[in-house]
């Protein structure tokens, strides 16, 4: 029986990797979760920070990656869903313009995040920007600098394929005889799309934006420049305005507060707060994903 | 119908919009790096050779051939201990990551049963969700210390410790297409290898595995470049030193830390403005030329599995 | 010698090669086998009956009759799907293979299988041919492997068509070919026994004609079990048929006797098209 013996081993090394991953996870989870619920309190999500950042709470930062992840979404949701429908209802397979835009979409999932850093530095603040600074504001500094605008925009482009990928699988999975049946009714390609096919799609739409937003909120190497800042004493409240954000905060407490040991309780309940969030948006859009899969014609 | 036709052109404006993202990007990201080849102001400060060949720094006893210190009496531009830096730290984590996420892969799709799958892959998937800041938040805060008092180590910020860190960052994208490719292997092989008496280890090792191979090195690839062009954890738990060396136990700066580290303060324009630019636009290169790779292995997958050379 | 059997009541005739019938002796034996899925339906019902030695033996019956169930019971390829129970013993050469602590890997090499759906794997011809050998440790040198895939390629009757491309990708075959490329697959472990589930019914009819000699060829060596849904077929190539109703054995006889004058009234409403 020596085969046996053997296979069980190598399934048990395999079953062990699975157990690895998975027990790392939960040692992440409750590394944070333990040591963030201490100074976990009402206080700490509704007010500001005081005292060099070691009392009070992270209400602007907050409300800061909320109105950010707002904006971004605004911008990427329309965008992704229309080349979600290019891919999927309107593409020529063999035409330059899809192979270019699958070949697009596809490496800007693979951008490192401090270049899409630098692309909002120099294409959205120091271009676009200037730009407006020179034609609409008479060359006063107004756009051309970090704002709350420019890094929406520069987050959006940064999650574009999250949504389009969530909204074309979606698409796809609507059923041809939806589409058969509405056109043989005499209504156009588009009027097919809008009113038929998209509705069907929507949990699709939803799971896209909220991976989206999870990732928006996440991400700080793209804001580190192009608006978000350590310590504003007001909130933004013009496109223009920098803003505070979780995830930079907590950056930025890490690596250069004085004193670790004085910061730390707060520290970890910021990580918390941040952990919560994006855990809770992607077990959302799993579980929307997976009621998706199985209603419409079973799941792997 | 006007309708109609306003509704397409916009659909197909969103793709071309998609297109130009992508061309922008380069174009910006490379736009600003272009002085280092062209002008001769920049050429004062820094060059292509000073960047990438042995330089006389450091004094007769001691020398240093590749030093990165923009920011003193003499800038210097060795990008040598930055691609080091970068290389260990992707090296580290691939080691990590690589064999945890394809034997996972193997486990959920050969072995496991049904219901233990639909609760690992979620799982694994919401690894992937967290914030690479967070990442390394717990490596600076936690995993070095342990790493520290483990291995008695002088240093606790190091590559190792920024290495296993971003390795975790890059299981989920490992796992999760390797787990794709090797779905998508026809269970007709599956049962073809048990009917010629092929053990289930045996037939998840020789055949399931091999056949989806181009999928496994396309995930392995992919999660390459992410591990490569991670910031954030870097950052946080490399140590941040511009070293040229080795060993790994030591601070390394990375590509990318560099210029999230140093664009903050650097002066718009100068020689160091555009050498941040630079290694911007190298490290798009790179990721994109690997990302170009891995979709080019997944369609040969693809092309293996339904016939065809 | 050849020649031909009428059979009035399938309106045909069949040329077929008649042999001496030669000494039986069971090499498998079916012994009250109740198979049941996990939705508690039955699919085979208290069957018993032989397989005899060197001889092929067909199994027919409508769809859904449970055929390539039994089929799949004779190798355990079953036990792929969960909670199915199985009830009864099946003796190869005289041992249950159901017995609690019977390898089931080292029967599959006893007893190989050939699917409906041909499934040659992804990788060269050669590679496809000396997969069960190399996975079973049967060749001790690439002389010794090199060996038995020319064998297996011959007695599949596929040798003089790819011997100058064994490193060609399988998938590159047409059909026929790579069924034949599945049966040399099996033989390459050189098995006792050799289950067939309706081998030819995704071929065109000159890759059918092909196989069926094929199988006269290898009756020399291996005891082979086929199911058909293909009367004509079973009447061709087998020696000895068995006709399974809703899981139960209704008739087993030899095939001539069967076709021409069978025991069983439901056995003859069948082969006349009565149903199914």
């Amino acid at each position: 029986m020596t085969w046996r013996s053997v296979d069980k081993v190598w399934i048990g090394l395999t079953a062990l990797a699975a157990a690895i991953i998975v027990f790392m996870l939960a040692f992440i989870v409750g590394n944070i979760a333990s040591n963030g619920w201490a100074k976990l309190s009402w206080e700490f999500v509704s007010q500001a920070p005081r005292g060099g950042m070691t009392e009070g709470g992270v209400f602007p930062a907050i409300y800061g990656t909320t109105l950010l992840v707002l904006l971004m979404t605004i911008f990427v949701v329309p965008l992704g869903v229309c080349v979600a429908i290019y891919f999927s209802e309107y593409a020529d397979r063999t035409g330059w313009l899809y192979r270019a835009s699958r070949s697009a979409v596809d490496n800007l999932a693979g951008v490192p995040s401090i270049v899409f850093g630098l692309f909002g530095l120099g294409f959205f603040v120091k271009g676009v920007g200037a730009a407006m600074d020179k034609t609409l504001f008479g060359n006063e500094l107004t756009f051309g600098q970090p704002a709350i605008l420019w890094a929406a925009l520069t987050l959006a482009v940064l999650t574009l394929p999250v949504v389009i990928v969530s909204v074309e699988e979606a698409l796809r999975a609507v059923p041809q005889s939806f589409r058969d049946a509405s056109l043989a009714l005499g209504a156009t390609k588009s009027e097919t799309i809008f009113r038929v096919v998209l509705p069907h799609a929507v949990p699709g739409v939803l799971t896209g934006g909220i991976l989206a937003v999870s990732r928006g909120a996440g991400e700080v190497a793209p804001i580190l420049f192009v608006g978000a800042a350590y310590f504003l004493p007001h909130l933004p409240a013009k496109l223009n305005d920098q803003f505070m954000e979780l995830g930079y905060h907590i950056f930025v407490l890490t690596t250069q507060s004085p004193d670790v040991e004085q910061t730390k309780p707060l520290l970890y309940s910021t990580v918390l707060v941040l952990l919560a969030l994006t855990f809770l948006l992607n077990l959302t859009a799993i579980a929307i994903r997976t009621r998706l899969r199985w209603t419409s014609g079973g799941g792997r | 119908m006007v309708w109609d036709k306003f509704a397409r052109g916009l659909i197909y404006l969103a793709a071309v919009v998609s297109v130009s993202i992508i061309v922008l990007i380069f174009i910006f990201v490379g736009k600003e790096a272009l002085p280092i080849l062209t002008s001769g102001e920049v050429h004062k400060e820094v060059t292509l050779s000073t960047m990438f060949r042995a330089q006389k720094y450091g004094t007769a006893e001691a020398p240093l051939p590749y030093v990165w210190q923009p920011v003193s009496e003499v800038p210097k531009y060795s990008l040598l201990p930055l691609f080091l830096g970068t290389f260990k730290v992707t090296i580290v984590a691939m080691l990590f990551a690589t064999p945890l996420a394809i034997f996972a892969a193997i486990y959920t799709t050969e072995f496991a049963p049904r219901w233990l799958r639909e609760i690992i892959k979620p799982v694994i998937e919401l690894l992937a969700g967290i914030p690479s800041v967070v990442l390394g938040f717990l490596a600076l805060i936690v995993l070095a210390t342990v790493l520290q008092d483990l291995f008695d180590l002088d240093y606790r910020l190091n590559a190792i410790n920024a290495g296993i860190a971003l390795g975790l960052a890059a299981i989920p994208v490992i796992y999760t297409i390797s787990e794709d490719a090797l779905n998508a292997v026809p269970k007709a092989y599956r049962n073809a290898s048990l009917a010629l008496g092929g053990s289930p280890w045996q037939t998840a090792w020789k055949v399931m595995l091999p056949a989806a191979m181009p999928g496994i090195f396309a995930a392995v690839v992919l999660g390459f470049g992410r591990a490569m062009g991670e910031t954030m954890v870097v950052l946080m738990a490399s140590g941040n030193a511009a070293i040229t060396s080795w060993v790994f136990a030591e601070p390394v700066r990375t590509l990318s830390a560099t210029i999230a580290a140093e664009l903050g303060e650097v002066v718009q324009g100068s020689a160091h403005w555009h050498v941040l630019f630079f290694l911007g636009t190298v490290l798009f290169v790179i990721t994109y030329s690997l990302n170009a790779l891995g979709v080019v292995l997944v369609r040969r997958l693809r092309r293996r599995l339904t016939g065809g050379a | 010698m050849a020649a031909t059997r009428e059979f009035p009541l399938l309106k045909t005739h069949v040329q077929r090669n008649e042999e001496a019938p030669q000494a039986r002796s069971e090499k498998m034996r079916v012994d009250n086998l109740t198979f049941r899925y996990a939705s508690r339906k039955v699919a085979v019902d208290g069957v018993t009956m032989p397989f005899y030695e060197r001889l092929i033996t067909a199994i027919i019956g409508p769809s859904g009759c449970g055929k390539s169930t039994l089929l799949r019971t004779l190798n355990r390829m079953n036990d792929l799907i969960p909670g199915i129970t199985v009830e009864g013993e099946i003796l190869l050469d005289g041992q249950d293979i159901y017995a609690p602590r019977f390898d089931v890997i080292h029967l599959r090499r006893r007893v190989g299988m050939v699917f409906q759906q041909p499934n040659p794997f992804p990788k060269s011809i050669y590679d496809n041919v000396a997969f069960g050998p190399r996975i079973n440790g049967l060749a001790r040198s690439r002389a010794e492997l090199n060996d038995r895939v020319e064998r297996a390629l011959r007695q599949a009757a596929l040798w003089t068509e790819v011997k100058d491309r064994l490193n060609r990708n399988a998938l590159q075959l047409s059909g026929g070919e790579q069924q034949r490329l599945c049966i040399a697959r099996a033989l390459a472990v050189q098995p006792e026994m050799l289950l067939m589930d309706e081998p030819a019914s995704a071929l065109d009819p000159v890759s059918t004609a092909k196989i069926e000699e094929l199988m006269f060829e290898l009756k020399k060596h291996y005891t082979i079990v086929i199911v058909t849904h293909n009367m004509q077929q079973a009447a061709r190539v087998s020696d000895f048929t068995a006709f399974l109703l809703n899981g139960a054995l209704v008739e087993f006889n030899p095939t001539p006797q069967l076709f021409t004058t069978p025991a069983d009234p439901r056995t003859e409403s069948y082969i006349t098209g009565r149903f199914g």
